[in-house]
């Protein structure tokens, strides 16, 4: 794996969420968090709390806030849809929710049933009211998750970032039918 | 057959010497329990969020592992969020406790039939997904012996008890979601949370 800004922008996410204290690292998995996963699980002051669904993310994520901890929650934009109306949660009792959405149906899809969801994405979340910021470049994800967990604990409300399919990449289902993925 | 509990006594009797017990209230008349049994600074009623309640219990402890956390609410809301046993079940929260109040209805909605009624076993469910204790309650002598578990051993705990499907007066509970939220926060971490 090359190891430049295109593909060290988990770790210095990673680094922007403990210092911000992030405890509970609520995750339904998505290839473009997985190394950001793997740093969360390797760290001994986060939790991980794999979820069946999305929207127990969010409803952990009140608990946590309630408790005095805080979280995030990661997934990609299908979950969203899985979130909706879970989301009323932190919009009616004001809890700061940071989401980390790595996008899917998005920028070079190749499947077909990512489309729907993902292009709908962003407005499903402003329709409810979620603020939603973008980053569609590796270099701009740090400065824009450090910008959202500000946002989300300094204004109490949830916020999604949307982390654009350029910067993780589209997954070649063709090339993956030739040789089994590392 | 012995004649089926009262929730309201069921709930009384739960939270009697609460103490610093943190109580989340599920959606409707969970809530209303709760409130009937005393409005408390500690208790946090959902006005919604169905499927969200027990999940909402796990946030709280595993930020408050000091803390007993017990999660009251319907099987209506239950069902609707069924994989979090499973997520609850792999984090082993100690003082995790879930009380599901199960009169086999969707009472807030009119009293449809839920799926309890029609052999699905709840406390079963939670047992299999690896709660350390899942146990099933009919008569007031298992109601103490489940007050006496909640309170002197640990969790996770899952309790299925069967109530009477009877309607009650509703006992509201403020539903200003950010003065409920607020209020918790300030009676569990200091007034300076709020400056946080
Ligand atoms: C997502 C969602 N679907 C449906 C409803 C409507 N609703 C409110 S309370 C309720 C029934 C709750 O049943 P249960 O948890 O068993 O509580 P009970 O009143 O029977 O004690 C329903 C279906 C809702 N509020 N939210
Ligand atoms: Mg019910």
């Amino acid at each position: 794996m090359k190891k430049n800004a295109e593909s060290a922008w988990p770790d210095e996410v990673h680094a922007l969420l403990k210092a911000a204290g992030v405890r509970q690292v609520a995750i339904v998995p998505d290839a473009g968090h997985a190394r950001l996963i793997k740093l969360c699980e390797k760290d001994k002051s986060m939790r991980v709390v794999r979820l069946t669904t999305e929207e127990e993310g969010v409803a952990l994520l009140a608990g946590a806030w309630l408790g005095g901890e805080k979280g995030v929650l990661l997934m990609q934009s299908s979950g969203v849809g899985n979130c909706i109306n879970m989301l009323s949660l932190p919009l009616a009792c004001q809890f700061p929710l940071l989401m980390l959405v790595t996008m899917r149906g998005d920028h070079g899809e190749f499947n077909p049933a990512q489309i729907p969801m993902g292009n709908a994405t962003q407005a499903v979340l402003e329709a409810l009211g979620v603020i939603v910021k973008r980053a569609d470049r590796a270099e701009d994800v740090p400065e824009l998750v450090s910008a959202t967990l500000r946002l989300a604990f300094n204004t109490y409300r949830p916020v999604a970032l949307l982390i654009g399919q350029r910067v993780s990449g589209a997954k070649d289902f063709r090339k993956l039918t030739e040789s089994v993925p590392k | 057959m012995s004649k089926l509990l009262h929730r309201r006594d069921v709930v009384t009797e739960l939270l009697r010497e609460r103490g610093d017990t943190l109580v989340i209230g599920g959606l409707g008349a969970p809530a209303w329990d709760i409130t009937h049994a005393g409005d408390h600074e500690l208790n946090f009623p959902l006005w919604g969020a169905m499927g969200g309640a027990a999940m909402i219990g796990l946030g709280v402890a595993l930020a408050q592992p000091k803390k007993k956390v017990l999660v009251l609410t319907g099987d209506g809301e239950m069902l609707m969020g069924l994989g979090a046993l499973a997520t609850i079940a792999v984090q082993r929260p100690r003082n995790l406790y879930i009380v599901v109040l199960d009169n086999e209805r969707y009472g807030e909605t009119g009293q449809q039939e839920t799926h309890t009624g029609h052999g699905v076993d709840l406390a079963a469910m939670a047992k299999a997904a690896g709660f350390a204790h899942a146990l099933g309650v009919r008569t007031q002598a298992e109601v103490s012996r489940l007050k006496k578990r909640i309170y002197s051993g640990d969790g996770a705990l899952f309790a299925q008890v069967k109530v009477d499907p009877e309607r009650l007066p509703l006992v509201l509970p403020p539903r200003d979601g950010s003065y409920l939220k607020n209020r918790f926060r300030a009676a569990l971490l200091g007034r300076n949370a709020l400056q946080q």
